[in-house]
């Protein structure tokens, strides 16, 4: 096996307001499933996909905010160590765009100075087909009963391909739209995240780590490899 | 906050986050809110912005490096590389957001030197702490620690462990004085002597959670959290919200709401009420300023605890990047402990060359500072200093009748133990059952490939 086919471990965080469909996104790239009226997952909050591209294997951990996003309770823990952030709007609700600036903020601020971060503007689908089709109308108002914000009740677009473009270049963020619900665009913003994620180096970097001094005390509490030895006929202190 | 829980749990503290996570994962519905903009209530750890706006209300001198380098215990505590909150974090999962770390050492005063508590036997027997005969003796009595089994009296030397007070096991084996402080304060972490008087039987289980705590992992009995011990906190927090436990944090809580019986029914911040079953919280949380005593609180001691930033290893501690250094009392004419915990940059606390070392002890006089001094000195030159009484608090009440569950404060031993048996006695109290921590089946983690 080539060094390069060598997964990457690379740790992402979902942020964005409430109900925009942070969770539904990471469904469709993870199982590439969609649930209309589905309750917050209980108990999956923590996933893993691997992204292979031509040159390289990238793990992805993905860690979803298990609804602490909403009372804005993430703890610093959910940055620490992020190397990619996926920050999600809904097109249609502009409060949305607002909160996934705010979260922007955030990250530069908390997490490691070099975060790739994906700016996602979500529910494509909503517009496409309320362009296509004048009288389609869906229980929107259901989607999410904890919702911050109110649900778009028109479903017309509330953010401009453009204006969200020009926001992305400005900030230096990946950009793409997206629609959980029919899959468009969702692949696409792994994909190019794995393409950014400078993979030698984390390479390198693991294998110093390894080397390192500092490292040699690290436990883990759940290998084998370090189950208690025998007490009985081992003098401990 | 217009919805109905099951149980609203106050404060996130360690024993609190931890209730909190295992009410969620049992299937309650959980509320949980601090008061602060942070995680972890009293066992937080901070960076250096908010522990110079804590202790000194000045901002923090650019000498020492980011901000975002530190994360400063408030509470001085070890895990048990074989105790309870070991067999809670496994049993969670609450693992897979955490790293670990050995402490590097553990050291005891003894005749005013520091020595190494021997973790491997070839170090006991080199071990300056006994001389020859007593080492022989010490021996002996290790040996009959090890062999002894409840249900063979042959391994009893005619020790009755649940009658037999330890002092008499002690007598038996003929240990000095010295030896009795080692394994006492150095091995069973007492604080004090009063366990001497008592049955024989905690002091043999703490010997035996030490001894298979150090044989864990090999440098020392413990281990400590990658980036603090506020981490562990957050990690609970996290599998609460994971299984449906809401979140408001920078949220004052105004009032404890009850009926005209006395019984708890919500709690009120501003003009907005939660109702719950029940509550869970920390002390602070049920303390108004104008009931004096406190009618649901009761403070049982205090501890000071001074948070030393050093350029330098503890000396004589081998150089270790960590370490645990015990005081016990006889050696400096007190009655109980003095502890020293610290840690450094090769646990992400701090900027690189700072070490961080906790001076902690039960105060015994009106001039708590001053009974550190001793250890003081154990540290050299001191970079800055943070000093805190805190007092102690323990619930006055069981919550049997008012539905009110109130935590006791981090107390002033070096582990987590007494933590863990808050948070199981308080279970127990909530949900009329025993927390039985077996392994719970996988969680659902999806490996998928692209
Ligand atoms: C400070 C201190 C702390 C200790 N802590 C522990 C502990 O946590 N757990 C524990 O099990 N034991 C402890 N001991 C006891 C000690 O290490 C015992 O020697 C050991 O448990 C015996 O193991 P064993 O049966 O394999 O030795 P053996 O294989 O029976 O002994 C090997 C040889 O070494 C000699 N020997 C063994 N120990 C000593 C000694 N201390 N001094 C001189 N000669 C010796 C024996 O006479 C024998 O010849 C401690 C001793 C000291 C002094
Ligand atoms: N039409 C449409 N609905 C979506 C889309 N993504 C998510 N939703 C719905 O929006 C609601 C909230 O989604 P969820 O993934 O829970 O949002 P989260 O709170 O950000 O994780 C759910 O009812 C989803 O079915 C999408 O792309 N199109
Ligand atoms: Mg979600």
């Amino acid at each position: 096996m080539s060094e390069n086919q060598k997964p990457v471990q690379v740790k992402l965080v979902l942020l964005g307001e409430a109900a925009v469909g942070k969770s539904s996104v990471v469904l469709r790239f993870v199982q590439n499933d969609f649930q209309e009226y589905k309750e917050p997952t209980i108990g999956a909050a923590f996933l893993t996909q691997k992204c292979r591209l031509e040159d390289k294997v990238i793990k992805f951990e993905i860690w979803d905010t298990a609804g602490q996003e909403r009372f804005r309770s993430l703890a610093p823990m959910y940055y620490r160590n992020a190397l990619s952030a996926v920050v999600v709007y809904d097109i249609t609700s502009s409060s949305s765009f607002d909160k996934a600036k705010s979260w922007v903020k955030e990250l530069q601020r908390q997490a490691s100075p070099n975060v790739i971060i994906a700016l996602v503007g979500n529910k494509l689908d909503l517009v496409e087909k309320s362009e296509e089709n004048e009288d389609y109308l869906d229980d929107v108002a259901s989607f999410d009963q904890n919702a911050v914000s109110e649900p778009s009740q028109t479903h017309s677009r509330a953010i401009s391909r453009d204006e969200a473009q020009a926001y992305a270049e400005e900030s230096n963020l990946l950009f793409f739209e997206t629609s959980a619900k029919t899959s468009e665009g969702v692949v696409e913003v792994f994909t190019e995240i794995a393409k950014k994620i400078p993979h030698e180096q984390i390479l390198n970097s693991t294998k110093s780590r390894a080397q390192d001094q500092s490292q040699q005390n690290n436990v883990s509490l759940n290998s084998t490899e370090n189950q208690p030895k025998q007490v009985g006929d081992n003098c401990a202190c | 906050m217009d919805e109905d829980y099951d149980v609203i749990v106050l404060g996130t503290g360690l024993t609190e986050c931890i209730l909190s996570g295992l009410l969620s994962v049992d299937g309650q519905k959980v509320l949980h809110i601090d008061r602060n903009d942070y995680y972890g209530g009293e066992s937080a750890s901070l960076n250096l912005t908010q522990l110079y706006k804590k202790f000194k209300d000045t901002a923090p001198p650019s000498e020492l490096g980011r901000d975002r380098d530190y994360a400063i215990d408030l509470i001085p505590k070890f895990i048990l590389a074989s105790g309870e909150l070991t067999k809670i974090l496994v049993h969670t999962d609450v693992t897979r957001y955490l790293e670990f770390k050995q402490i590097a050492g553990s050291f005891v005063l003894r005749d005013k030197t520091v020595s190494k508590v021997p973790s491997t036997e070839y170090e006991a027997v080199r071990s300056s702490l006994m001389g020859l005969f007593e080492k022989r003796r010490a021996r002996n009595f290790f040996l009959f620690i090890q062999n002894y089994r409840d249900d063979d009296p042959s391994t009893h030397s005619g020790i009755d462990l649940d009658s037999h007070p330890m002092q008499a096991v002690y007598n038996k084996f003929g240990l000095e004085a010295g030896t009795q402080d080692f394994i006492g304060h150095a091995m069973a972490l007492y604080l004090d002597d009063s366990y001497k008087q008592k049955p024989a039987r905690e002091t043999y289980e703490r010997i035996l959670l030490y001894t298979s705590s150090m044989a864990r992992y090999g440098k020392s009995p413990y281990i400590y959290p990658l980036y603090g011990l506020g981490e562990l906190p957050q990690a609970f927090a996290r599998l609460s919200a994971i299984y449906g436990g809401t979140y408001m944090l920078d949220k004052p809580i105004d009032e404890v709401v009850l009926d005209e019986n006395g019984k708890f029914t919500g709690v009120r911040s501003g003009d907005e009420t939660v109702r719950a079953k029940k509550v869970i919280g920390d002390p602070s949380y049920f303390m108004s300023s104008t009931e004096q005593p406190h009618p649901r609180v009761k403070e049982v001691g205090k501890v000071v605890r001074a948070i030393c930033l050093l350029k330098h290893p503890i000396p004589n501690t081998d150089n270790s990047d960590s370490a645990q250094l015990i005081i016990p009392q006889n050696q400096v004419g007190r009655k109980n402990d003095i502890y020293i915990a610290a840690v450094s940059s090769s646990h992400n606390v701090c900027a690189k060359d700072v070490y961080v070392a906790i001076v902690s002890t039960v105060v015994e006089t009106s001039a708590p500072e001053a009974e550190l001094l001793s250890a003081y000195k154990l540290l050299g030159p001191i970079h800055d200093k943070f000093v805190s009484v805190n007092p102690l608090y323990e619930p006055t009440g069981s919550g049997e009748e008012d539905n009110i569950f109130i935590s006791r404060s981090f107390d002033a031993t070096s582990h987590f133990e007494t933590v863990v048996d808050d948070v199981k006695d308080i279970w127990k109290r909530v949900t009329q059952k025993d927390l039985i921590l077996e392994k719970k089946t996988e969680p659902e983690i999806n490996e998928n490939q692209l």
